[in-house]
């Protein structure tokens, strides 16, 4: 369908450039998206709630308190109306207000987002620089007990209730073994300390000089990150071994060998550089896979990131909160399905040529 | 007259007589391929295991999973002989909550497949037969379906139709159906222009006809298999719904809630949230085993694609 639309774009209006008319769907395709998004939580909020009203303040504000909101989300208009104000409420950047924290969802979320980008990064690092080389490994094993062993590894990541393990952690390595700090970001002691300039503790702390609250901060995310590492390490391994296979049965790396490069540098050289392009995209796409793992990782851990803000709120039936943190990680996920395909298309020289002929 | 022949050659020939004998022959030789990758065993092992304790839960059990025994004696007691997981807060026996917990988790992955399923094939096989604007349209809200990660929907649909396993099943059908449409999308694109099915159209039979009677039948074994695949996902998607006190309410012995509890006795009384962790790991582990041999056998070139987390 998106080839179909480009073509006759550009046969009726072939005077302006490509670049244009493909800026231009991206665009639309965005927008209609982001659109689908707020249907999709307007639904939740206005339509399946016997009483929208109640869900936002809960069952104790007076009636004058639910007769001001009753005006204020538009009941008494037609639904179509309401869903207009709704996404023009959103768009100028109003979430409501936070039941739980008195404060307007916006801010909140804009507070907590730091500390999951920072364990969601430090995580895919993780993941990556694991699950890669073992990935490689279990292709070039290809069949042997090696293989199989990586491969249980990672289909024991993808089973394993990543809340039960962050528990398990918990109670061998901080409660039993004291090797790390326990649940949150960093210490009280050192928390009034590190002044917040990106949000990101570990580059905070590190500029300011600061080392020993970076080596807190350190033995706090040690832990949650490794779990929710693993749990990316999974999908990564195992899609680095099925590119690198298909790789090394290519006909470069038979003239390689006959040559007479050496094995490693064909491996880890010439055959992972090719395997690398649609890796990225694998890599882009755990990363918002993480989003997910840190709900739960988050809770377990109290990090005080987007994940708990989100599972507080739960708790107590916050609607405004709950459905601005699904929005915002909504718009994560698509920004970061948009930048693996774009990296894709950057990356990969056949690909990028195809789109440039077209 | 021919020689009689073993019904292991009945199946594995290579002239199949009917249509059943060819169709059983291919489940035969599909079986016999799975039969020899050990994991997948293994992983069937573990859902034969799951089944079978969930039907005959009450003969495993000597404890009621619901009722508690003496307070002042019987609650956070170690695993021992009388009770081999030891029992929680209220004094129950935390092994016979874990195996009554399977029929739970049983229940949860059975009516989710049998909810996304018909909605994945009906949207998929619709878009692809129809195309144009109605493919347009439907493949749209899926995308949108896509865009957010699955268990932050399930918490969100969760959050406005209240907490319980009922709802909690409701928000991960919701939730799962789109990879179930695209599915079924691109299987019928593939069908679509087939001489079958002109020929079907020629003879006058309505879309509606074509769409249940023709295409839908031969999506339906590929939508399956992904179901099962989805199984772990769907699992550890209960059980984390369950853990954040939004799936089965107390006292249900749902095992991500079981978690939940022992959460707060951790560091002193371990196996009151370990216990039911390791249930869900294994069967998550089961489905995941079982499913990854499915994929090497029915789809050797598609093998890695499909997973995605």
């Amino acid at each position: 369908m998106a080839g179909t639309f480009l073509q006759q774009t550009e046969g009726r209006y072939g005077a302006l450039p490509t670049w244009f008319w493909k800026g231009t769907k991206l665009i639309a395709t965005i927008a209609v998206t982001i659109l689908g998004l707020l249907l999709i939580t307007f639904f939740i909020s206005h339509v399946i709630p016997v009483d929208p009203v109640l869900a936002v303040v809960g069952d104790r504000a007076s009636q004058s308190t639910y007769d001001k909101m009753f005006i204020e989300m538009g009941l008494d208009k037609p639904l179509w109306q309401q869903f207009f104000f709704y996404v023009e409420k959103v768009l100028s950047g109003n979430l409501g207000n936070s039941f739980l924290t008195k404060k307007p969802v916006f801010d909140d979320l804009a507070r907590a987002f730091p500390a999951t980008l920072e364990l969601a990064t430090v995580s895919i690092l993780i993941g990556t620089l694991v699950g890669i080389p073992l990935g490689v490994l279990s292709a070039v094993k290809s069949g042997t007990l090696t293989d199989q062993i990586v491969r249980v590894i990672g289909l024991i990541g993808y089973s394993v209730p990543i809340f039960w393990l962050g528990l398990l952690g918990l109670l061998v390595f901080y409660a039993k073994l004291s090797w790390i700090s326990g649940p949150g970001r960093i210490d009280i002691e050192f928390e009034y300390n590190v002044t917040r300039t990106t949000g990101l503790l570990l580059i905070d702390s590190a500029m300011q000089g600061q080392w020993d609250a970076f080596r807190n901060v350190v033995s706090h995310i040690t832990l949650p990150a490794s779990l929710l590492g693993y749990y990316s390490l999974a999908y990564i391994s195992r899609m680095t071994r099925s590119f690198m296979q298909t790789e090394l049965a290519q006909e470069y790396i038979i003239t390689a060998r006959v040559k007479g490069v050496p094995e490693w540098r064909i491996i880890w050289v010439h055959a992972l550089r090719n395997a690398a392009v649609p890796l990225v995209t694998v890599i882009a796409l755990s990363y918002a896979g993480l989003l997910e793992g840190s709900v739960l990782t988050e809770t377990v851990f109290a990090w005080p990131g987007l994940g708990l803000y989100l599972t507080n709120s739960l708790q107590v039936a916050d609607m405004n909160a709950v459905l601005g943190g699904t929005l915002l990680i909504g718009v994560i996920f698509i920004a970061l399905n948009l930048l693996s395909d774009l990296l894709y298309t950057l990356l990969d020289p056949r690909v990028r040529r195809r789109v440039g002929q077209r | 007259m021919t020689a009689p022949i073993s019904r292991r050659e009945w199946l594995l020939t290579e002239q199949p007589a009917s249509r059943r004998q060819a169709r059983l022959g291919q489940t035969y030789r599909t079986w016999l391929a799975l039969r020899a990758n050990r994991l997948a065993m293994f992983g069937l092992f573990i859902i034969m295991a799951l089944v079978l304790i969930s039907v005959f839960a009450p003969l495993l059990v000597r404890y009621d999973p619901l009722t508690g025994g003496d307070l002042r004696t019987g609650r956070l007691l170690p695993p021992s002989w009388d009770h081999p997981m030891g029992t929680d807060d209220l004094a129950r026996d935390i092994y016979s909550r874990v195996i009554y917990g399977s029929r739970l988790t049983l229940m949860v992955v059975a009516l989710v497949a049998v909810i996304a399923t018909p909605i994945g094939l009906a949207v998929g096989t619709t878009a692809g037969y129809l195309g144009g604007w109605v493919d347009n349209v439907l493949m749209r809200v899926t995308d949108i379906f896509l865009a957010f990660p699955r268990l932050i929907l399930a918490l969100a649909f969760v959050s406005a139709l209240g907490p319980g396993i009922e709802n909690a099943i409701i928000a991960i059908a919701i939730t799962s159906w789109p990879p179930y449409a695209r599915l079924a999308r691109a299987e019928t694109l593939t069908i679509r222009e087939a001489d079958f099915i002109n020929a079907i159209r020629l003879q006058g039979a309505s879309s509606a006809r074509i769409l249940w009677g023709h295409i839908t039948p031969l999506c339906l074994s590929s939508v399956i298999v992904r179901v099962t695949l989805d199984m772990a996902g769907i699992i550890l998607t209960a059980a984390g719904l369950g853990f954040l006190g939004l799936g089965a309410q107390p006292p249900q012995p749902e095992w991500g809630a079981m978690v939940a509890t022992g959460r707060r006795f951790i560091i002193d009384q371990w196996w009151v949230a370990t216990m039911p962790g390791i249930a869900i790991f294994l069967v998550s582990l089961g489905f995941n085993l079982l499913g990854d041999g499915l994929r090497d056998v029915l789809d050797p070139k598609a093998a890695d694609s499909h997973n995605e987390p």
